[in-house]
């Protein structure tokens, strides 16, 4: 009976691959070990490995082809002494599609994540962009590494320091292609010293440089957080304005896929309650690049918070020679009366998902991303409340303490008149982030929680 | 004299495993007590002079109330900041140190009155009366401080080693850290990216023997902290830091190691504070008799007083510096006492740089 060898998952998140290089001929020998193929994603080439000796049977889906779902079976293996036999019958297609797996394929089991990722997009233009601006389209990730790229080349003093950012090309591929075009010197990889490297950063842009400092995750940032507090915020007010430290600390935040508490945690609400810092946390490509390039700018030091979740994702970006946002500003994704609902970063895309849904049922509902959580445009978040009279919060992250709660505390202060319902936040459930795939999706936001959220604060008025 | 680090004979070899000694691994050169002219050693008098009479003086404005918070005095470590920073080019090079400070800022010949003004809270100090005794800056002098974390100055410092390097501005940053902040773990991260890099660093331990209330033996494995850079191959000294002349005769061969792009150079000065850890601290761990038997044995004031009396320096000229040392410190005291407090409006300002 010959083996099948099937498309292998890569990552908790990959859906499908492409097949780069076969490194074995049908009829070749191989042994548990052998490499018989390299299989490419947006994040990486793998090599995949022979678990079982025999004879490569049947090659079934040829070198170059993208697209191939995970369990399609690529090639057989015949056991010794066996005839090359016929193999199984062949997928019709080269790339079978997702939804018709084949029946011995044990279903993938799902994560929480899922339910953050929509296809959700602005309902608007961003009225920074002029209007009549071509666009090009590109991934979270690569609009990232446009950002940093285009800033490296405008300024010596820019660098890139982190885990794997140089050879690698990045853990998530966010600085791909950026140690080619600037070299060892300006794009460096680290040892493993999140604390050494980040003040290794902050002692660097006190000198005179600007340094993007990625952390891997910002989960391993805990490490690193005196010196993105103590040391980055405080610089410039305890020297009374002499001495400053233009330092971004980049990289991905907030829930990850199946990877149990200690690598899924947003810590937008830390950061964004300490003066002195500016925190940003964009949702989609455009506003990732062009926030990114002004926190590189600017003479303050920024937490950039992205979202492995995200970085696959596909946006209109602009496609300008220099592509800069304000900091500090929100955007209004989606214009409506009924309830204004807040979020930023990977909320958005639920708020805008639950927004189309109950536009079927006759709410009209505003839809603001933040994009900067320190400075927060309360400006803006009130003046959508004096025309809704309703405040909706949607946080991929815990409840309390957060800048949902944060908003609760600015309505009421300064919007209190306008208000026709109590203030809801949608959030994480207040608990350690659980691996078991079940309790990560019941852990997580939703779009139907959303959804439920702006109903209850119609109705109560 | 600067000794050189105590080499310890090579054990006999019993297995083909054991490793060789590293020293056949090049050293710095033997650091020599430095030569100095009667005018070199009368500046290094009057600087020393004028930071323990300074801190005598906040010493003193703490007692009346006039000083908040924590005040860590420099006093008996005079001659490590003194005979360092008198080494460095102070147009490229660049220092930073731990929140016990104030002596390294006179050394570099800042305004006495700016720093007092700012012990004291006053629109007129260094740092506008926001830093405090912890937070002095000078980007002027390429000082950048002032560091209350213990051990961030070790990060923060190897950062700035980073920047000259970057540069290329052949500048070498000195990084001052005392024994209870060598058992911090990011002096080892620090260690280990400098030297990978070969980043153009001094690493400096003050060993003033104690740790707020905890002395060296208590608290550290290797005792002898000139050797904490071995396993990262960075090479030490030990130094007699009651020495101002033995502190600059090492500094200069720790320079030349460094601006040779060979890396960094771990220098251990072993030193003393005659107060203790911070104003508020009873010193309760030490014998009144251990502190005096210091003062009388090693001071380092007393010690380069007696090699300028051998110069031929007289009496009177050492009662004239004094006269005059005095009257700066009384100078700084009164202007600190009586510059205004910071508007309250300061309270808003120099939060972020740039308009959002």
């Amino acid at each position: 009976m010959a083996i099948e060898l099937k498309m292998p998952a890569l990552s908790p998140t990959m859906e499908e691959g492409t097949l780069a290089k076969w490194l074995v001929k049908e009829g070749d020998a191989v042994k548990s070990g052998d490499i018989l193929a390299e299989i490419e994603t947006d994040k990486a080439t793998m090599e995949f490995e022979a678990i079982d000796e025999g004879t490569i049977g049947q090659i079934l889906v040829a070198e170059g082809t993208d697209n191939v779902k995970v369990g399609t079976v690529i090639a057989t293996i015949t056991g010794d002494g066996e005839e090359a036999a016929a193999p199984t019958p062949a997928p019709a297609a080269e790339a079978p599609k997702a939804d018709t797996p084949k029946e011995d394929v044990p279903k993938k089991a799902e994560s929480g994540t899922e339910q953050l990722v929509v296809k959700a997009k602005a309902a608007v233009a961003d009225p920074a962009i002029p209007e009549g601006t071509a666009m090009v389209r590109l991934t979270v990730r690569e609009a990232l590494r446009d950002a940093m790229a285009e800033e490296m080349r405008a300024d010596d003093r820019v660098f890139v320091m982190g885990e794997e950012v140089a050879e690698y090309q990045g853990a998530y591929k966010v600085t791909q292609g950026l140690l080619d075009e600037f070299g060892a010197r300006r794009v460096i990889d680290t040892p493993i010293t999140e604390y050494g490297f980040a003040g290794l950063g902050a002692g660097a842009a006190m000198g005179g440089l600007k340094p993007v400092i990625e952390f891997m995750t910002f989960n391993f940032a805990m490490q690193a957080i005196d010196h993105i507090i103590n040391s980055a915020a405080k610089t410039n007010y305890m020297s009374g304005g002499q001495m400053r430290c233009p330092i971004v600390f980049r990289g991905p935040n907030g829930a990850a896929s199946r990877v149990g508490a200690q690598h899924s945690q947003n810590f937008a609400p830390w950061y964004a309650s300490v003066p002195g810092l500016i925190v940003i946390a964009p949702y989609d490509a455009a506003d990732a690049k062009g926030l990114l390039k002004a926190a590189i700018r600017t003479e303050d030091p920024v937490v950039f918070l992205e979202n492995e979740l995200l970085y696959g994702r596909s946006f209109d970006v602009p496609d300008l020679p220099d592509h800069v946002l304000p900091i500090g500003q929100a955007r209004i994704m989606r214009p409506g009366n009924d309830v204004t609902v807040v979020s930023y970063s990977i909320g958005v895309g639920l708020a805008l998902e639950a927004a189309d849904q109950l536009a079927g049922e006759g709410i009209d509902a505003e839809v603001i991303d933040l994009r900067t959580l320190r400075p927060l445009d309360t400006a803006t978040v009130l003046a959508s409340l004096k025309k809704t009279n309703h405040l909706v919060v949607v946080e991929e992250g815990w409840p309390v303490c957060s800048i949902a709660s944060e908003l609760a505390m600015v309505a009421m202060e300064q919007g209190f008149d306008d208000l026709d319902a109590p203030v809801m936040r949608v959030c994480n459930e207040d608990v350690p982030l659980p691996y078991a795939a079940n309790l990560e999706k019941a852990a997580l936001v939703d779009v139907p929680r959303v959804a439920a959220a702006v109903k209850a604060v119609r109705n109560r008025g | 004299m600067a000794k050189a680090p105590a080499r310890k004979p090579a054990a006999p070899k019993k297995t083909a495993s054991t490793p060789a000694a590293a020293t056949n691994r090049e050293q710095p050169r033997d650091p020599v007590s430095y030569d100095a002219t009667p005018e070199e050693l009368e500046k290094f008098y009057r600087e020393m002079l004028l930071i323990r009479r300074f801190e005598e003086k906040a010493g003193q404005l703490y007692g009346l109330g006039l000083i908040g918070g924590f005040c860590h005095l420099y006093i008996g470590q005079e001659a490590v900041a003194v005979g360092l920073q008198s080494a460095l080019d102070g147009d490229k090079d660049s220092v930073i140190t731990g929140y016990r400070d104030h002596g390294h800022m006179l050394a570099y010949g800042i305004d006495p009155k700016v720093i007092m003004a700012e012990l004291t809270g006053r629109a007129a100090g260094i740092s506008r009366g926001k830093g405090g005794s912890m937070h002095m800056f000078s980007v002027e002098h390429k000082f950048y401080g002032g560091h209350g974390i213990v051990g961030a100055q070790v990060s923060l410092g190897t950062g700035l080693a980073f920047a000259h390097k970057y540069r290329d501005d052949g500048g070498v940053a000195m990084s001052y850290f005392g024994d209870g902040a060598s058992n911090q773990g990011q002096v080892y991260e620090s260690f280990n990216m400098a030297e990978l890099w070969k980043l153009p660093i001094i690493f400096v331990i003050e060993n003033n023997q104690y740790a707020m209330g905890t002395s060296v033996n208590r608290s550290s494995a290797e005792d002898q902290l000139y050797r904490r850079g071995e396993s990262f191959r960075i090479p030490g000294m030990q130094v007699d830091g009651m020495d101002v002349l033995a502190v600059r005769g090492a500094a200069e061969a720790a320079l030349e190691w460094v601006r040779a792009g060979k890396g960094p150079v771990l220098m251990e000065l072993k030193t003393y504070r005659y107060r203790g850890h911070s104003m508020s601290d009873p010193a309760k761990y030490r014998s009144r008799e251990e502190v005096q038997a210091v003062r009388d044995k090693s001071d380092a004031l007393e010690h380069l007083k007696k090699v300028m009396e051998e110069a031929g320096i007289t009496e009177d000229k050492f009662k004239a510096i004094d006269k005059e040392i005095r009257a700066i410190v009384a100078d700084s005291a009164d202007f600190a006492e009586s510059a205004p407090e910071p508007e309250l409006h300061e309270l808003y300002t120099d939060v972020l740089v740039e308009q959002y």
